[in-house]
């Protein structure tokens, strides 16, 4: 495996992969997309029953599970899409969306 | 060991792709390429070739078979024509970005319309700015000796760009000439085994090939690319130095006929190119100083060989064939303009775009053009654009 490195914003061109190639994988990781939301999906660790149901559709990998039971929401990533919200069953609802403006 | 062969251009250039053995070729038939990937495809069933034969439904399917293979590291190859070119253009502009060095022969044709199966060059002349490499050649011999090496040129670690190798359709694809081939294992030898930096089938070190890239990146790409085809004009030269010493057969950016002391010059590429020698000897007989440049490599443009080319001249026609719709002559003519002028002491330059459509070049369309420039020396005022052989 090759190390990751990141590369400056200001790199030159001398300094960059040619032809924009990535030259590791798993990158996304460290691309800090979860600015683009413009609402904010808040779990309730009461309510939630960890049926893992907002875990598999969740479409940016963005709930975050450990030994079994959500955790809390990666916001770094998160778009804010409402999806978790909506697949959470009805008598749960453990996940609410709120504006990001209202945080 | 040299073997003498009777070939037509297709011919010259499928058995050269016989003994570079690439990896993958994707194939879709066009006139007057149609007989390169066939003649290939024979090797392919004899399994005198060890290739994956990629049977596509367009040349945009070609170009992107080629661009898939080529990004998993393989060598890779496919040949086109005019409107294939041209069908295959958006991802010909891919394979530059993506720095893959894919070899393709391009034997050029008209492109339509009206439509038209004969020699121009107006497909290759279309994609000199789509960032491939572009040598010509002005018979079967050459076409046989740059497509060989094209193929160090474009996986040579500086470079990494592909390279077009064109010749006139019909005139040269479809005419028998006596070549003189190396043998398989010479060749071989002097291509070696493709090393790519990356590849799309390396799991131990996985990357991503062409992602989206914005206003941050994009254009530091675009300057390596460039980057890459000026370094190019040396690994040309390289390449070609070494092919002399393997086979006595000599290149370079451009080809000098009688320039040492010539008055008026033309500048053609091509087959053209073979017909103007001879004009250039009968003239010569009767103390004419005229001569000839032949440009074989159009990308990256040799500015400066041009220009020492012709510095010492009065008067140079340059002949297009293709025509650009600029009323400003075709891109060869302003390619040359530009170069000589850093230059303070320059000739005349006249442009003259001929043989669209297959229109035959005869010694006598030859002798015309050497005519005009013999006037114009002389002081005579001759228009700056012409299309030479045109009724009228
Ligand atoms: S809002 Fe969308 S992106 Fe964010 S956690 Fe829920 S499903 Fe995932
Ligand atoms: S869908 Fe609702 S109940 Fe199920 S794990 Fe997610 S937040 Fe908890």
């Amino acid at each position: 495996m090759t190390t990751k490195k990141i590369i400056a914003p200001d790199a030159k061109w001398q300094e960059i992969p040619m032809a924009g190639i990535i030259p590791t994988a798993g990158t996304a990781k460290e691309f800090k997309t979860g600015d683009w939301r413009t609402r904010k999906p808040i779990h309730s660790e009461e309510k939630c029953i960890n049926c893992l149901r907002c875990w598999v559709y969740c479409p940016d990998s963005s709930i975050l599970v450990k030994d079994g039971k959500v955790t809390g929401i990666d916001y770094d990533h998160c778009k804010g899409c409402g999806i978790c919200a909506k697949v959470c069953p009805d008598k749960v609802k453990a996940i609410t969306m709120i504006n990001q403006s209202e945080e | 060991m040299k073997i003498r062969h009777s070939l037509t251009g297709n011919e010259a250039m499928a058995e050269a792709m016989r003994q570079i053995n690439p990896d993958v070729v994707a194939a879709y038939p066009i006139t007057p390429q149609t007989e390169i990937v066939q003649l290939f495809s024979n090797s392919v069933a004899d399994g005198k070739v060890n290739t994956e034969f990629v049977t596509v439904e367009s040349e945009h399917s070609a170009m992107s078979a080629t661009i898939g293979a080529s990004a998993a590291g393989a060598r890779a190859m496919t040949a086109t024509s005019a409107n294939g070119l041209a069908y295959m253009w958006e991802v010909v502009y891919i394979a530059a970005s993506m720095r893959l060095p894919i070899v393709m022969p391009v034997v050029n044709r008209a492109l339509s319309g009206p439509i038209n199966i004969h020699c121009d060059h107006s497909d290759t002349m279309g994609a000199r700015d789509s960032g491939w490499i572009q040598i010509y050649s002005e018979n079967s011999q050459e076409a046989y000796d740059n497509l060989i090496q094209a193929i160090r040129i474009a996986e040579h670690k500086d470079i990494q760009l592909p390279v077009m190798v064109c010749m006139d359709g019909f005139i040269i694809s479809h005419g028998m000439e006596i070549i003189e081939a190396e043998d398989d294992e010479t060749v071989r030898k002097f291509i070696g085994v493709r090393k790519p930096q990356y590849s799309l089938l390396n799991k131990d070190e996985p990357v991503t090939m062409g992602p989206l890239d914005l206003q941050d990146f994009y254009f530091e790409h675009k300057k390596q690319q460039a980057e890459a085809m000026k370094n190019s004009a040396q690994v040309i030269l390289d390449v070609a130095k070494e092919w002399k010493e393997m086979t006595g057969r000599s290149y370079d950016m451009l080809d000098e006929y009688c320039m040492e002391d010539a008055e008026i010059a033309i500048v053609a590429i091509g087959s053209a190119a073979g017909t103007a020698k001879v004009a250039v000897d009968a003239l010569r007989a009767k103390g004419v100083k005229a001569g000839l440049v032949k440009v074989r490599v159009f990308r990256p443009f040799p500015k400066e060989e041009i220009a020492k080319a012709l510095a010492k001249t009065k008067a140079v026609a340059i002949m297009d064939r293709a025509e650009s719709f600029a009323d400003f002559g075709g891109p060869l003519f302003r390619d040359i303009r530009a170069s000589l002028y850093e230059y303070d002491l320059r000739p005349k330059t006249v442009s003259y775009v001929y043989g669209l459509g297959g229109r035959d070049v005869t010694l006598d369309t030859i002798n015309q053009v050497y005519a005009d420039l013999e006037r114009l020396v002389k002081g005579e005022q001759i228009p700056m654009l012409n299309h030479l052989g045109v009724r009228e």
